[in-house]
């Protein structure tokens, strides 16, 4: 690793004056896990590293929206009823927090397929975004549930969702002096059910050979009120298959449909081709864990 | 460029200067000479670097020295109390948990960090834990026994 300066802020405005004042030669870290990694491996070398572990009020877990917040007049940035997580939050945090066990069972299943339970100590939700790994777990069950980032700078806040802040292979929507400080992740609405599978032929630990998340909302005569399909490890970024979407939403869910639905998905995907398959056995490995991600989902309805 | 941090490794007190670049895998072995702490894949993901930090496990050929400023280490050193081995290392030894031994430190440490927040763990539970330790022996069954019968031990001295 090439040496560099280090240092620790205790809070955002000392963070944002870091990057201000060193611009493209700092890196941001929060668990390390990706950057450090980066860095040994020489593809990342900055003459900066700022770190967040001392920049206290990024690692609670709130609800959001309505309530008393609302009342005393401060901005909602969330959807009501949506958890709040601070970009520092482990993703071992997230997989065992109780208010989302609770609220969002979709983000406590999909954090806990992350990696190794040594990794998930390590990494954060924020960093994990950022660093834009198309293969990562948490992105495609964070894009079918709608949530949103809050980008913080010396500038102010914007807000994002999730879905637009993949630009490319490891490239984000981030801009300099930006930092990502916190996901606001919606519920899933009253009577779906949703599921993510992860496809690891190889080994427990692996990043998936294809992964989906699906969130399903059926009606009481068994029509698709609404449907969301995100895939991860299919290309740059992680997909949302909204025309595949688009052919199950409003339809009957029967298992012809959910089968020309999971089809359409093919269209969607453009994987890479790497030691986990080639791109024509991953397309069809897409279609098959679309369809049971959809069929798993229905299955959780409840 | 170099830095001062002051650590807690073992129950000691450490402080020294270490370059921005130092991981704290090379810091233990070779700033404070604790060599039971290996290296293997260095890419985080073999699992025989793991120490605890703050009580947590973590992988130390990804953690930047630096990084862990403050913080309270336990390295295999250190979990052995008044000379007498700790019972995840004596089930360890009793139950046949390693062969080579390269991979045993991190082993010991990823069971006591799931025996210390899990002390009574299903089978399936210590399985999905341990996921993350690579043994290149392959003895992962006896490796299993040793945790099951480790949780026994700790249980049995808890009463």
């Amino acid at each position: 690793m090439i040496d560099f300066e280090y240092h620790s802020p205790v809070s955002l405005e000392e963070t944002f004056d870091l990057l201000d004042r060193h611009g493209e030669d700092a890196r941001v870290m929060a668990g390390g896990t990706a950057l450090v990694l980066q860095m040994k491996h020489r593809f990342s070398r900055p003459g900066h590293v700022i770190s967040l572990r001392r920049v206290t009020g990024l690692d609670s877990i709130t609800l959001d929206g309505g309530g008393i917040g609302a009342a005393a007049g401060y901005e909602q940035n969330g959807a009501p009823g949506s958890v709040r997580v601070g970009a520092l939050c482990t993703q071992r945090r997230i997989e065992t927090d109780p208010i989302i066990a609770e609220t969002l069972p979709l983000v406590a299943e999909t954090f806990s397929r992350v990696a190794t339970p040594r990794i998930r100590n390590m990494g954060t939700i924020g960093g994990g975004l950022v660093h834009g790994d198309p293969n990562q777990d948490p992105p495609p069950a964070l894009i079918a549930l709608g949530a949103s980032v809050t980008m913080s700078s010396s500038k102010g806040e914007r807000v994002l969702p999730v879905e637009e802040l993949f630009i490319d292979y490891y490239e984000t929507d981030v801009q300099p002096g930006e930092v990502l400080t916190s996901v606001s992740i919606p519920p899933a609405p009253p009577g779906s059910g949703s599921c993510y599978i992860k496809f690891l032929p190889r080994t427990a630990d692996d990043y998936a050979t294809v992964s989906v998340a699906a969130l399903v909302e059926p009606s009481e005569d068994n029509m698709c009120r609404s449907i969301r399909i995100v895939l991860g490890s299919v290309g740059v970024t992680p997909v949302r298959a909204v025309d595949a979407e688009s052919m199950l939403q409003g339809q009957e869910l029967t298992d012809s449909n959910i089968r020309a639905c999971a089809g359409a998905v093919r269209e969607a995907v453009d994987p890479l081709e790497d030691f986990r398959g080639s791109p024509e056995y991953k397309t069809d490995m897409a279609e098959v864990f679309t369809r049971r991600a959809i069929e798993r989902a229905l299955a959780n309805v409840g | 460029m170099d830095y001062q941090i002051s650590l807690k490794v073992n129950s000691t007190d450490y402080q020294q200067q270490v370059p921005a670049r130092r991981l704290l895998v090379d810091f233990l072995r070779y700033d404070l000479g604790l060599t039971g702490t290996k290296e293997g894949c260095s890419v985080g993901v073999c699992g025989a670097c793991a120490v605890l930090l703050d009580g947590e496990m973590v992988a130390s050929c990804i953690t930047l020295a630096v990084a862990a400023d403050g913080a309270e280490i336990t390295t295999i050193e250190g979990i052995a109390e008044g000379g007498r081995l700790h019972p995840v290392q004596q089930a360890f030894i009793d139950h046949g948990g390693f062969q080579c031994g390269i991979c045993t430190p991190g082993q010991v440490i990823a069971a006591k960090a799931l025996l210390d927040v899990n002390p009574t763990p299903t089978e399936d539970e210590i399985r999905q834990w341990m996921m993350g330790n690579l043994c290149r022996c392959t003895g992962y069954y006896g490796i299993l026994e040793s945790v099951i019968n480790a949780a026994r031990t700790l249980q049995e001295q808890a009463r």
